[in-house]
């Protein structure tokens, strides 16, 4: 299974969750944890998502998602887990 | 399972701090490109570097969206052409024809710059080795991309000071073919000593001859990282101060791991090293003089500036050694003056000299690098400059190089613009007193004492 990290960085505000959670299920990509926090005032959330079974490649992911969250006023991104592995895992 | 806090931590690193893989660069050997003439020479060096090389700049990018980590260069470095063109170049002009055709398939490939044209003569020159160096000078002249560097000695030789002789006056004469671009080519061109064989860094990367027929070298940087690390330490001891660096190289270089292990992986070639530098570029929050300043220091040069960056430099390397099994042998912080803003407000305010930096350069990871000089310093005074850095590198054990502009036409006072990631570089005054006699002997210094080993 590969992992991928979705990250949700902006001003707060109803139904972000919602609508990253509809484009995901909507692409059969499974949320296996979600956390959120507030720094610097700022909106933070991080998903971890299995996307083995979803159709879409990274690239084509990122840009749905770049686009969504031009919609909602907030930046979305997707990164592979490996890169967060890598640095904070000995 | 990953928590939110090192997500962010990640993400703060790239996109507040300046965290970037500076660049992938990819070896490639052209011993077997020797053909029967300049042109069929040429030929086959054109064909295997665009072969081996295609999809170099499409892989850099496809991993840096799949990490989102920002990988700044893609670039290529070749066998010591000096080596490749010995037996059918017959004049400088044969070998600019080989430094057009590695410019042409540098374009081919996407990359920014291509690093290879050049000579190994720590010990002596061949016939072919003084014409490479003397056709330098056309060579940057008349290409963009093309990046060339020479070894002039190293702790197992001694210095060739026949070649660091001539290397001054090409370095005046580049200067001079290339005046209306602000002397670009001396830009691009380094002199060492002890030159490694994998270096992924520019403007002094080759693929040395004790290399595989094609690597991947990785190059990371992140002064913006460091910077913040240590921001959060301020006023705690020492002990404090390096354990902070040296998490932060950890991690810095575990990035570097990773896309190294995955361009690798892609491009089916070898790993080869991954080399953690402290790299700045002229951008706000990316220099070493600001981590100087923040470790205590009002101006990188004052007193203590010595001490300050072999610390630094020591924890780099300490972290980064923990993080991979292949940590090439320049890591440390580049001292750059034109790159490095923080640098160039120190020389501005007059703290940082050039006999200062010299004594930096001891503890560094290269040496004297993107200086500008007034354009009526003369050619030995350049070659003193040089055979003074490359003793540094020769009785220390260490890799010392000097890359120096001598700004035509401009004097102390004066500026010179680069551009890009070059930056701009302040004229900084040379000791104006003569060592004509000196560097006119000839010959060369033996080997120091402790190359003795055996």
């Amino acid at each position: 299974m590969k992992k991928t990290i979705i990250t949700v960085l902006g001003k707060d505000r109803v139904g972000i969750i919602a609508k990253v959670c509809v484009y995901l299920s909507e692409n059969n990509i499974n949320i296996l944890d979600i956390a959120q926090t507030i720094v610097d005032g700022y909106f933070n959330m991080m998903m971890v998502v299995d996307a083995t079974a979803s159709t879409k490649d990274h690239d084509s992911l990122a840009d749905d998602l770049a686009k969504l969250g031009d919609e909602l006023g907030v930046q979305i991104k997707p990164q592979r887990e490996e890169i967060f592995d890598m640095m904070h895992r000995i | 399972m990953i928590s939110i806090n090192e997500v962010i931590e990640t993400n703060e690193m790239i996109q507040k701090m300046n965290l970037d893989v500076r660049t992938i660069t990819m070896g490639i050997s052209l011993l077997d490109c020797i053909g029967s003439d300049v042109k069929s020479t040429c030929d086959k060096i054109y064909e295997k570097i665009t072969t081996l090389a295609k999809d170099l700049v499409y892989t850099g990018e496809e991993i840096s969206r799949k990490y989102g980590i920002p990988i700044v260069n893609k670039r290529i470095s070749v066998t010591p052409i000096a080596l490749v063109g010995g037996s059918v170049c017959k004049t400088t002009d044969d070998f600019v024809e080989i430094a057009k055709i590695l410019d042409k398939a540098a374009d081919a490939c996407g990359v920014n710059f291509i690093g290879g044209y050049s000579a190994l003569v720590s010990k002596g020159m061949t016939a072919a080795d003084e014409l490479l160096i003397r056709s330098i000078p056309k060579a940057l002249a008349s290409t963009g991309k093309v990046c060339s560097s020479v070894n002039t000695g190293s702790t197992k030789t001694g210095i060739n000071m026949d070649a660091v002789k001539l290397i001054g006056e090409m370095i005046k004469e580049t200067a001079e073919l290339t005046k209306d671009d602000n002397c670009m080519g001396c830009a691009k061109f380094v002199v060492f000593c002890n030159a490694p064989d994998d270096n992924p860094f520019m403007a002094g990367a080759f693929h040395g001859v004790t290399e595989a027929d094609c690597i991947i070298n990785v190059g990371v940087s992140g002064p913006g990282v460091v910077k913040a690390a240590i921001e959060t330490v301020r006023g705690q001891n020492f002990e404090v101060l390096c354990e902070t660096i040296k998490k932060t190289a950890f991690k810095i270089t575990r990035v570097g791991q990773l896309v190294a292990k995955e361009a690798s992986k892609m491009l089916n070639v070898p790993f080869g090293i991954i080399d953690l530098s402290l790299a700045p570029t002229p951008a706000v929050g990316d220099s070493v003089g600001e981590i100087l300043e923040e470790i205590g220091l009002e101006y990188a040069g004052a007193p203590g500036t010595t001490a300050a960056l072999a610390m630094l430099n020591d924890q780099v390397k300490k972290g980064g050694v923990m993080a991979s099994s292949y940590v090439g042998g320049l890591s440390g912080a580049f001292i750059p003056v034109s790159e490095d803003q923080k640098m160039i407000d120190a020389v501005n305010a007059g703290a940082l000299s050039l006999e200062k930096l010299e004594a930096m350069t001891c503890v560094c990871s290269v040496g004297l690098d993107m200086i500008a000089i007034p354009g009526d310093t003369k050619a030995t005074t350049i070659s003193g400059i040089i055979a003074d850095e490359m003793a540094l590198g020769m009785i220390n054990q260490k890799t010392t190089a000097v890359r120096i502009i001598p700004a035509i036409g401009k004097d102390v006072g004066d500026q010179v613009e680069f551009g890009g990631l070059l930056g701009y570089a302040p004229i900084m005054p040379v000791n104006r007193f003569s060592c004509d006699a000196f560097v006119n002997r000839g010959g060369r210094i033996p080997a120091p004492i402790h190359s003795f080993k055996n």
